[in-house]
């Protein structure tokens, strides 16, 4: 037997994202619900969300985003190895989302699968792509976290239905440049089955998403900022060297709460922190990669500046790492 | 272990940092949600810090109850 020629480092070489174009402001959920605009800006910190049509599938938006990020990496998808759609609403169990994708992005017949880590499935998909690079398996794979939670939300239920939203971003990640460069440091993650409960589809006929709103907070408010210190430990860096902090956009003041506990551990008072979820919501699995996407458009984030992505949710599961800004 | 009036010093602290209300504002009798306009997320926030000053386990459905500043003084100096 003979293994495939193994590389030291893999980077991101493009991203791209992609939201519906139908807006629902808090107001349009004023006269569905009873809840009004101060209340969610307050508990969640959303101003916003896009939600897709009934004729747009989640593969459809998979495949709008990875064409963004090929488009972004100058990139021929017929050069790619693979194909990763990080995903949880799929809607059905059979077929996967990424053997679909690949056929639409322009590279039929590459390895595919999903990963379902829920929101912190990009995170998860990122590093496992990043080991397929440097261990031979692929030279270049697209990461995709896409998600149509509008087809499992209880639009009536006024906790679940402020805060989710539909949205995809992807990632072209392939070997770095020089044999010292590490664009993708290694993955923190792990989960918490036992928590299994906390966030989760009802397996009753109402089929919608429910949530232990404080359990979930109280987790989120105090476990994954340790994910996040232990993913720059691993890379050999300290918190003061993070640039930019993007943890999933579950909730505004989850993110505070986890860029507050970084500070405290050394990391930068001008350290630019994601807020992406006031004009997206909660995309799950999408909204680190949009996140990126969106603040690099914006200027705020630049090429080579040192990010901090970290994801969490159903499971429960985490996961975060260290990467390069492209 | 901390008396009730180092625990009440104690909790208001937290609840200046958490929720930027004066120490002075935080006594026994005042309702976390009526009177000190807190909220449920808030009060987690407070709750997490708690355990960890005091090192008495407040969970959730515990801290719904907690409806006084005087109710979380007294259930934390009963589980500290």
């Amino acid at each position: 037997m003979r293994l495939p020629d193994t590389t030291a480092g893999a980077r991101i070489l493009g991203i791209g994202s992609i939201q519906p174009d139908h807006v629902v402001t808090n107001a349009d959920l004023e006269k569905r619900v009873e809840t009004d605009d101060a209340w969610i800006r307050s508990r969640v910190g959303i101003a916003e969300r896009r939600i897709a049509d009934a004729e747009t599938s989640l593969p459809d938006l998979a495949v709008e985003a990875g064409k963004a990020a090929l488009k972004d990496a100058a990139f021929d998808p017929a050069e790619l190895d693979a194909v990763v759609v990080a995903t949880c609403t799929m809607p059905n169990p059979i077929p996967n989302a990424a053997a679909q994708v690949a056929t639409g992005v322009g590279a039929a017949g590459v390895a595919a699968f999903d990963v379902n880590a829920a929101c912190a499935g990009f995170c998860y998909g990122l590093g496992v792509a990043a080991d397929m690079v440097r261990a031979g398996t692929a030279r270049h794979v697209l990461v995709i976290g896409a998600e149509k939670l509008s087809d499992w939300i209880d639009w009536d239920d006024r906790s679940t239905c402020i805060i989710f939203a539909d949205a995809a971003g992807a990632a072209v990640v392939g070997p770095a440049a020089t044999g010292d460069e590490v664009g993708v440091g290694p993955v923190a993650w792990g989960s918490a089955g036992d928590r299994a409960d906390a966030i989760r589809i009802l397996g009753d006929t109402t089929n919608k998403l429910h949530q232990e709103g404080q359990a979930v907070f109280r987790w989120a408010t105090t476990a994954v900022a340790p994910v996040a210190l232990d993913a720059v430990e691993r890379a050999g860096l300290t918190p003061a060297d993070v640039d930019v902090l993007i943890p999933h956009q579950a909730n505004l003041r989850i993110v505070e709460a986890i860029a507050k506990k970084l500070r405290q551990k050394g990391a930068r008072e001008d350290m630019v922190v994601a807020d992406d979820i006031v004009h997206s919501g909660n995309t799950s699995s999408a909204s680190i990669p949009m996140a990126l996407d969106h603040m690099r458009a914006a200027g705020r984030v630049r090429s080579g500046d040192v990010l901090l992505l970290v994801g969490f949710g159903a499971g429960l599961s985490y996961a975060g790492q260290v990467v390069v800004c492209p | 272990m901390a008396d009730n009036a180092e625990i009440l010093s104690g909790l208001a602290e937290i609840v200046e940092e958490v929720a930027g209300i004066d120490t002075a504002e935080v006594t026994r009798e005042k309702s976390f949600v009526d009177d000190l306009d807190i909220d449920s997320l808030s009060m987690v926030e407070i709750a997490v810090q708690a355990e960890d000053k005091f090192g008495a386990k407040i969970p959730d459905d515990q801290l719904a109850e907690l409806k006084t500043v005087g109710d979380a003084v007294d259930f934390i100096a009963k589980h500290q």
